[in-house]
């Protein structure tokens, strides 16, 4: 099915994407994680993660996509990381108030400080990327089944 | 002082595409410049004069910033813009589905 | 957990429900059902608990310091008299209707989606109500706005996406027009918090940003509340709707995004001034006019229905550009009456809907023989809107109109005047072609509507006719309390800033 050479792009196009997808995917989990640190966070590292599957999607044709990630896997995940959002920001009820940062805080700079943050944007990291790749894969299905 | 002035000469011209253009696409792009425009000149407004970025490094003093909290604002009012851009062009295709055109002047079933 | 914990739950609940139910729903049958009644149960419980917390606090005022940033540094969740009422009435709207959508989705495919899509716009409504930092409160506005997008669409019928389409790209001219706002007011007060900025406004008030930014405002604010000329997307959009969804547009929906915030930030934050009152009581005795002479010649129940919401908006627009005290008590009671038996009518144009298939006043008639419960309620909510004694609609018009009078002006309460028989006229209409009169021959099997319906109906025909008591001197507090918050004006800030530092 990947090497079909009916669906999706020229070979060029088909070699090019099997080399750097899961680099661009690495680069956009480095952004999110780093979000405390340097700019970038949970939507701008996400927006890169939903690029990735989209790319692929370009390249291969819509049907090596959704073997990777189905239309219900992204709307269980997207859910699933909203709650998990809520439920860190419900933690801080344990600290005294709502969305409290109780997590220990570290020594600034370092990957593992800041609290609750890194958790944070984790959660909107994924929460935006399948969310932006569920949305292509609702365009792309309401088109073809006109 | 010119900024902002050219910045909201965009807004204009994105309304200008929303109020006067027939095509339903068209619309939508005349409603992306706007919201651009928009982003754009609340970023400028957190200029302050020989700033630069609001990050903080291990080994720079911290000098002069720019007002970083127009930024994450920003970043929010962006994320609203995407949202709505996607319901908005998805109800496009829908409509071409059952009207047939994308002339605004054509899709007048509802009168009155 | 102390009492005051309370408030981020009104956010919690909603925003926790809507994705549970999207991701469970599909697989428990029912579930989507049984968790939005609790959480809608939950959230008036709720209500009516932090209202009744608000008599005891110092001061009338209960501040909630997000993650413990104190303001101005952080975002505060303000609870006072005008919050706690609008969230009573939110709530409880939104409690009814959730009842009645139980049985009234059983139409459409697709429930937990349109649970999912209701809940988010309950959650959106009231972060609205009880933020109190201004950026907050366009975050929630958007929610629950593109949440109304999508549910105004939901049937995906040809006409609901032409409607969903001019309603979604006028709000967002409508909310661009408002982020420019809240950017030059920000660049003139380098804060985002409502009560510091009104406490820095206080001070500079003769810059020429401050009417600039009081009619980019109005326009947007106006837009979403669907004052009379920003009001072309209502008798689209409020139709085209599942009868559920019409009822919380047109009930809380143009009320929270529209008037609530108008009222925050014109009289809380910026200050109102003369020309502010007299341009909003021109709009809205205009807005009583034109929306109901409009209603007078339609034929379709839902759009009458929609045309008519244009002119009550116009009302308590009317009260509170008056500005005095009764004025703005007829105004915010005029709010509550509105939203109950707006939502009660557009329920049983539903209920119609559901059993006879049209919405057409030509093609149905003499539905009172078959449908006995939704007939009187349905009358019982025409006699309300219409001001007949004593339902409480009565009370809310007549204070308005004794206002207008106490202050002298003679036009504006002769255009209320005109207004109330016009819509006692229309509504006399609906009644005689939709429940008197000959049934026809294809609609003779009809049957009344299911339970889920009616119990909704009967509640809020309840409240209806029980509105009045609300005058009482023991229950005056609910109304006195929010006439007192508008009327304190920008001295809101002295009391906000000075209940965050102490807690």
């Amino acid at each position: 099915m990947i090497n079909n050479p009916k669906t999706g792009m020229t070979l060029i196009v088909k070699t090019i994407t099997r080399l750097t997808v899961g680099l661009i995917l690495l680069f956009g989990i480095y952004i999110v994680l780093h979000g405390h640190l340097s700019p970038g966070g949970g939507f701008a590292g996400g927006v890169i993660v939903a690029l990735s599957f989209v790319h692929l999607m370009l390249a291969f044709g819509k049907d090596v996509a959704i073997s990777k990630v189905s239309k219900n896997l992204a709307s269980n995940l997207e859910s699933i990381a909203a709650l998990m959002f809520l439920s860190i920001a419900l933690l801080g009820f344990l600290g005294g108030s709502f969305f409290l940062n109780i997590l220990p805080k570290g020594t600034p700079f370092n990957l593992f400080s800041a609290g609750i943050i890194p958790l944070c944007n984790i959660a909107i990291g994924i929460k935006v990327g399948v969310g932006l790749f569920a949305i292509f894969l609702t365009l792309v299905i309401v088109e073809k089944s006109k | 002082m010119t900024l902002y002035f050219l910045c909201l000469m965009l807004f204009c011209v994105g309304l200008y595409g929303v109020l006067r253009k027939r095509n339903i696409v068209k619309m939508i792009v005349g409603l992306g410049i706007m919201e651009y425009a928009m982003n754009l000149f609340f970023v400028l407004l957190g200029y302050r004069f020989n700033g630069r970025a609001p990050i903080v490094a291990k080994d720079q003093s911290i000098l002069n910033m720019v007002d970083p909290l127009p930024q994450a604002l920003v970043l929010t009012s962006i994320v609203i813009g995407l949202g709505v851009t996607a319901l908005v062009i998805s109800i496009a295709l829908r409509i071409y589905e059952k009207y047939g055109t994308f002339d605004i002047t054509k899709i007048k079933r509802l009168k009155g | 957990m102390k009492a005051i914990d309370i408030i981020p739950l009104f956010v919690i609940i909603p925003l926790a429900a809507a994705f549970l139910t999207s991701l469970v729903g599909r697989f428990i049958r029912r579930s989507s059902e049984v968790i939005i009644f609790i959480t809608s149960l939950a959230l008036l419980g709720f209500s009516v608990y932090a209202r009744f917390l608000l008599n005891s606090a110092p001061g009338k005022i209960l501040v909630y310091k997000i993650g413990g940033w104190v303001p101005p540094f952080g975002i505060c969740m303000v609870m006072d008299g005008l919050s706690g009422f609008m969230l009573v009435t939110v709530n409880l709207i939104a409690f009814f209707v959730a009842a009645y959508s139980l049985s009234y989705m059983n139409q459409y495919t697709d429930k937990p989606k349109f649970f999912t899509l209701f809940s988010l716009m309950v959650c959106g409504m009231n972060g609205v109500i009880i933020t109190g930092d201004l950026f907050n409160l366009f975050v929630f506005m958007e929610i629950a706005s593109i949440a109304s997008y999508a549910l105004v669409a939901f049937g995906t019928e040809a006409e609901e996406l032409e409607a969903s389409f001019k309603y979604a790209i006028m709000g967002s001219v409508a909310s661009a027009f408002i982020f420019i706002g809240i950017a030059f007011l920000y660049s003139f007060t380098s804060t985002l918090n409502m009560a510091d900025m009104a406490r820095i406004l206080a001070y500079r008030q003769n810059a020429w940003v401050i009417p600039f930014v009081g009619v980019l405002f109005l326009m947007g604010f106006g837009l979403k509340s669907s004052l009379v000329p920003f009001h072309a997307w209502l008798p689209d959009a409020h139709p085209s709707a599942p009868a559920s969804i019409s009822a919380m547009l047109s009930g809380i929906l143009i009320k929270t995004l529209g008037i609530y915030s108008l009222i925050r930030i014109f009289f809380n934050i910026i200050g109102s001034t003369q020309g502010y009152l007299t341009v909003l009581m021109f709009l809205g005795a205009v807005s009583m006019i034109v929306g109901v002479v409009l209603a007078l010649s339609q034929w379709d129940l839902k759009r009458l229905l929609a045309y008519s919401s244009i002119s009550q908006v116009g009302y308590v627009v009317l009260g509170i550009g008056l500005g005095t005290p009764l004025g703005i008590l007829g105004g915010l009671f005029h709010l509550f009456n509105h939203s109950v038996f707006k939502s009660l009518l557009f329920l049983n144009s539903g209920s119609v809907d559901y059993a006879a298939g049209t919405r057409d006043l030509k093609e149905t008639g003499g539905l009172g023989k078959l449908m006995p419960v939704t007939a009187k309620t349905n009358l019982i909510a025409s006699m309300a809107i219409a001001g007949i004694p004593p339902f409480s609609g009565f009370f809310s018009k007549l204070i308005i109109i004794i206002a207008c009078i106490q202050k002298g002006y003679f036009g504006y309460g002769l255009c209320a005047v005109i207004g109330s028989i016009l819509t006692l006229v229309t509504f006399m209409k609906v009644q005689k072609f939709v429940f008197l009169g000959e049934v026809k021959d294809k609609l003779k099997n009809i049957k009344e509507a299911p339970f889920a319906m009616i119990f909704s109906t009967v509640c809020l025909a309840i409240i209806c006719v029980l509105g009045g008591l609300m005058l009482l001197p023991s229950l005056r507090f609910f109304l006195d309390d929010a006439v007192a918050v508008v009327l304190k004006g920008t001295s809101y800030a002295g009391v906000v800033l000075e209940a965050a530092s102490r807690q």
